[in-house]
């Protein structure tokens, strides 16, 4: 039941993951992305990160994707893009992506990896959060400055110029 | 044969694998930026993964909450650009930005 739920979850993050990579209509790819992020959501879970899980529910699902369809519907005329293969054809990139994809799974096969017996899974909000405030605390106010920035800057480079 | 560390593994390396052939083959500034979503939640898989089987405690789960807040700072800048780009150009094929080519 376990194994099962995890190959679901597991196939349903590549399978969204597939969707964005070759659906040739962007409004398709951010369905697929959404399938791959609630599928990335559910591994979160089995990994026993249950506050990780529910971030990324509410920060790339609701917040994210969301955007991401603004952008597109805003843009028109996108609807019907053409992957085209001038740059880097599709024939290139998917040998790099296999010959990359084939040396990273040996190195994850070869690899010692040190792995330690599964403790209980607990509640993780209280450990994140003390890490948050102690240990990670330079970088946690690092990353309030970057978000206001970040919206200060998004702000900026897309309301309409302010003619004389 | 039980899910260990490497089944999960595996699946962030076909998240990622995905999301590099999107951000190679796409001309579309949006479908690029979906690429770069994908590869950064694989590197979360990642962080998550090696933080509950190696027993490293919650930097794992700290770092991906990071990535995750950073993930959401560039799609808003990303997208405001792109936005900007769509204004000037009338398209966002990422080719049709060339303007500065000598």
């Amino acid at each position: 039941m376990y194994a099962a739920l995890f190959y679901f979850i597991a196939g349903l993050t590549v399978i969204g993951a597939l969707g964005v990579a070759l659906s040739t209509n962007v409004v398709y790819s951010a369905m697929s992305l959404l399938a791959a992020l609630v599928g990335a959501s559910g591994l979160y879970v089995f990994l026993a990160a249950d506050f990780v899980a529910v971030v990324q529910i509410l920060v790339y699902v609701g917040g994210i994707l969301i955007l991401t369809l603004f952008a597109i519907l805003l843009t028109h005329q996108i609807a019907e893009i053409q992957v085209s293969n001038r740059s880097v054809g599709r024939l290139p990139a998917l040998g790099l992506v296999v010959l990359l994809g084939l040396a990273m799974g040996a190195a994850i096969l070869r690899a010692p990896w040190h792995v330690e017996p599964l403790a209980a899974a607990t509640p993780t909000t209280y450990g994140i959060g003390d890490s948050f405030l102690n240990q990670y605390l330079l970088p946690f106010e690092l990353a309030s400055v970057v978000l206001l920035t970040a919206l200060v800057g998004a702000i900026v480079l897309s309301r309409k110029e302010l003619r004389e | 044969m039980s899910i260990g560390l490497h089944h999960f593994l595996f699946v962030s390396l076909l998240v990622f694998l995905c999301g590099l052939f999107t951000v190679l083959t796409r001309r579309n500034a949006i479908g690029v930026l979906m690429g770069v979503e994908l590869i950064l939640n694989s590197a979360n898989i990642n962080y998550i993964a090696f933080s509950r089987y190696g027993g490293g405690g919650y930097d794992g789960q700290v770092f991906s909450v990071f990535v995750i807040m950073l993930a959401a700072a560039e799609a808003a800048i990303g997208l405001a650009i792109v936005l900007g780009i769509y204004r000037q150009f009338e398209t966002i094929d990422v080719e049709a930005t060339d303007t500065l080519r000598g």
